[in-house]
C-alpha cells in the first residue's frame, strides 16, 4: 500500500476515535467474524497444505495432516503433479479449452444483451431486469435438470431437430458430448457475466457517446472506440467471475454427460473426495487448482482493493 | 427520454439516394434502431427461461416421463401414495433438511456479517485491511474449494463436528459470510455518516446512536442480506453435499443431483420446482420488505437484491 493513503487513513482514523468511540469500539464489531473466518476459512485452507504435504496412516490409509512446515513431506504432491502433466494431462487441458470457450461465449453474448438493455432497454428496462435476474434465483441443479429433461433422446430438442429434418434420427446429446458441456456452463454462469457488464454500461455518460457521435462516427466506430475501451475493467471481473466457478464445476458435467470423455478438473477432484482414502490426492488437486486460478483471483483482489481506495 | 424524437430525426437523414448510398446512411446512421441486438436479446431471455417453464410444467406430469408431458395433474406432488415429493419420505425430509439449513444459516450469517461489515467500515487500524483482505478472499473462492477443504477438516482436525447438519451450516456460513458485508458496505457508503454524527452532536452516547439511528438506516440492507442469504442457502449444493452425513441430511438440491443421474420421475422436478416457489416467495417477500423499509427515498437500483 502506497504511504501516502495510509497516512490519510491513519489521521482520519484519529479524528474519528478520538472524538466520538473509544478505540476498540469498532474492532470488537468486526471480531466475532474474524475469529469465525480464521477456524473455519483459513484453517481449512491450511489444513488442505498440511494434508498435502502430509503423510499417510500405514494402516487405515487415513491421512496424518502435518502442521509444521519444517516436517513437510512432498512425495503426494511429486504424485500429484507427476499425474498432472502425464496421466491426467489431456483433463486439465480440456478444462482449459471448455472454460475458455464458454467464457468466451458468455463475453459476447452477454455483452451483447447487457448493451442492448442498457442502452435501449428504454420502458421495459425493468421488467428486462427482472427476467435477467430471475436465473441467479433459480437453482443451478434445476437449470441443469431442465436441460436435463429437454435434451433426453425423446426429449423436446430432439422431437423438434427431427420434426424439421434438421438431424435425420435422435441425438444423444446427453452422451459424452462436449457441446453439451460447454453450452451447459454457459447457461449456468452468464447470468453473473451479463449483471456486472450491465451495471457498467448502465452508468456510461450519454454525452461521451454523443460526442462521438457528433465528431462524425458511426455507430460501430463510436462503440469500438469508446464503449468498449471504457468497459475493459468491467469485461476482465465479468470474466474472473464466471471462470473460477467454471474451473471447480463437476456438476454440470456429471448432469449433461457423466462420460470419461468430457472429465474435468473438478470431477477429478470430486472422485477422489468420494473415494475412501485419497484424501491426500483430493488437497493435491485443490492445491493444483488455486495455483492455477492464482492469477484471476489475484487480479480480482487487486482491482477491488483499487476501486475501493478510489472512493 | 429523447428516444421519440431521435427516432424522427433518423428518418430525415435517410436521404433517398441509389441503393448503396441508402445502405451507408442506415449504417452510419446514429439513431437507427438495433434490430440485432433486439432479437439477440430476446433469443437470449427466452434460451435462458423456456427450459425453466418445461421443467415446472413436467413436474405437473400426469405420465411417469421425464421427458414428455402426457397430460397435468398433481400425480409426483401429492397424489401418488410411494413416490409423489410429500409422500416419498426421502423428499419429504429433504424439503425439512433444506428448510432447516438455510432457516439457520441465516440466522447466523446475518449478525454476524452486519457486525463485520460495521467493523471493517469504521475500523482503520492495523488488521482491517487483512480481514477485509480474507472476507474478499472467501467471496471468491471457487465452492468447491471450501466445500473440500470443510470436509477435510471436519473428518480429520475437527473430528467433533461430525458430518451432518452442524458441519452444513458452518459450511453455509462461511460460504454465504462476505454477501452480506458487500451489502451492508454498499449501503454504509451511501448513507454517509452525517445522521450519526448529528445524532452524537446532539447528545446521544455511541451505543444510543447506532442503535436508534444507524440500525434503522440500515434495515433494508439487512432485509436484503437476510433474503440473499436465505435464497441462496436453499439452493446451495457443492458445500452441502460434502458435509452430508447420514441419507437424512441430504437436502433437495443434493437429492436432485443423486436422482437426476439414477432413474429419475417427474417427482424430482417436483422437488427442483418447489425449491424455486420457495426462492421466489422469499424474494418477493424480500424484495417487498426492501422496497418498504426504504419508502421515502430515492429508489435504489434493483440490483441490490442480486448480491453482486
Amino acid at each position: 500500500m502506497p504511504a501516502r493513503v495510509s497516512k490519510v487513513r491513519r489521521t482520519r482514523a484519529a479524528e474519528q476515535s478520538g472524538v466520538h468511540y473509544p478505540r476498540w469500539f469498532w474492532p470488537a464489531f468486526a471480531s466475532p467474524a474474524i475469529a469465525w473466518l480464521l477456524v473455519f476459512f483459513l484453517l481449512p485452507l491450511y489444513a488442505v497444505l498440511s494434508i498435502a504435504f502430509g503423510t499417510v496412516d500405514p494402516i487405515f490409509r487415513t491421512p496424518l495432516p502435518v502442521w509444521q512446515p519444517w516436517w513437510w513431506t512432498t512425495s503426494h504432491v511429486v504424485e500429484g503433479l507427476d499425474k498432472t502433466f502425464g496421466l491426467f494431462q489431456q483433463v486439465y487441458l480440456r478444462t482449459f479449452w471448455y472454460v475458455l470457450l464458454a467464457s468466451a461465449i458468455c463475453l459476447v453474448l452477454g455483452y451483447a444483451v447487457a448493451y442492448y438493455v442498457a442502452r435501449h432497454g428504454g420502458r421495459r428496462k425493468t421488467l428486462l431486469l427482472v427476467l435477467l435476474v430471475s436465473p441467479l434465483w433459480i437453482s443451478y441443479l434445476m437449470r441443469m435438470l431442465a436441460w436435463v429433461n429437454l435434451l433426453d433422446r425423446e426429449g423436446y430438442v430432439n422431437r423438434i431437430l427431427t420434426f424439421l429434418h434438421v438431424v435425420p434420427q435422435p441425438v444423444g446429446w446427453l452422451e459424452g458430448r462436449g457441446i453439451t458441456v460447454i453450452l451447459g456452463l454457459v447457461y449456468g454462469y452468464i447470468p453473473y457475466m451479463i449483471l456486472p457488464l450491465y451495471a457498467f454500461l448502465d452508468r456510461i455518460e450519454g454525452s461521451l457517446l454523443e460526442s462521438g457521435r457528433d465528431l462524425g462516427a458511426d455507430p460501430l466506430s463510436t462503440f469500438v472506440r469508446v464503449t468498449l475501451p471504457l468497459s475493459r475493467p468491467a469485461i476482465l471481473a465479468g470474466l474472473v467471475i464466471v471462470s473460477l466457478p467454471m474451473f471447480g464445476d463437476y456438476f454440470t458435467n456429471t448432469m449433461l454427460s457423466g462420460s470419461p470423455s468430457t472429465t474435468m478438473v473438478g470431477n477429478l477432484i470430486d472422485d477422489s473426495i468420494n473415494t475412501a482414502g485419497q484424501g491426500p490426492e483430493a488437497a493435491v488437486r485443490i492445491l493444483i487448482l488455486m495455483v492455477m486460478l492464482l492469477i484471476p483471483i489475484g487480479y480480482y483482489l487487486r482491482s477491488t482493493a483499487r476501486a475501493a481506495q478510489a472512493r | 427520454m429523447t428516444k421519440s424524437t431521435a427516432d424522427s430525426r433518423g428518418v430525415g437523414t435517410a436521404v433517398a439516394t441509389p441503393q448503396v448510398g441508402r445502405l451507408r446512411s442506415w449504417w452510419s446512421n446514429p439513431w437507427r434502431k438495433p434490430r440485432l441486438l433486439e432479437a439477440v436479446t430476446w433469443g437470449y431471455l427466452a434460451w435462458s427461461i423456456l427450459p425453466i417453464v418445461v421443467a415446472v410444467l413436467i413436474s405437473f406430469n400426469q405420465g411417469r416421463s421425464n421427458s414428455s408431458i402426457q397430460g397435468l395433474g398433481l400425480n409426483w406432488w401429492w397424489g401418488d401414495p410411494s413416490s409423489s415429493l410429500f409422500h416419498d419420505p426421502e423428499l419429504h425430509a429433504a424439503i425439512f433438511q433444506s428448510l432447516r439449513l438455510s432457516i439457520a444459516t441465516m440466522a447466523v450469517t446475518v449478525p454476524l456479517g452486519v457486525a463485520f461489515a460495521l467493523g471493517l467500515d469504521r475500523w482503520h487500524g492495523r488488521g482491517s485491511g487483512t480481514a477485509n483482505f480474507v472476507m474478499l478472499l472467501s467471496f471468491v473462492m471457487p465452492e468447491i474449494v471450501l466445500g473440500v477443504a470443510m470436509f477435510l477438516v471436519v473428518v480429520h482436525v475437527l473430528a467433533f463436528l461430525n458430518l451432518g447438519t452442524i458441519a452444513q451450516v458452518v459450511g453455509l456460513v462461511t460460504y454465504q459470510l462476505s454477501y452480506p458485508v458487500i451489502i451492508v458496505r454498499a449501503r454504509l457508503l451511501s448513507i454517509g455518516k452525517e445522521y450519526e454524527e448529528a445524532a452524537m452532536d446532539l447528545g446521544a452516547p455511541p451505543r444510543q446512536a447506532i442503535r436508534r439511528v444507524l440500525l434503522p438506516l440500515l434495515y433494508p440492507a439487512i432485509l436484503a442480506s437476510f433474503t440473499v442469504v436465505f435464497a441462496d442457502s436453499l439452493d446451495d449444493f457443492v458445500t452441502v453435499r460434502y458435509l452430508s452425513g447420514p441419507a437424512n441430511s441430504e437436502p433437495l438440491s443434493v437429492k436432485i443431483y443423486n436422482f437426476s443421474r439414477g432413474s429419475p420421475t417427474p417427482a424430482i422436478n417436483a422437488a427442483a420446482t418447489f425449491l424455486l416457489f420457495a426462492t421466489t416467495l422469499v424474494v418477493v417477500l424480500g424484495y417487498l420488505g426492501y422496497r418498504y423499509t426504504q419508502r421515502g427515498e430515492r429508489r435504489e437500483d434493483m440490483t441490490a437484491l442480486t448480491g453482486l
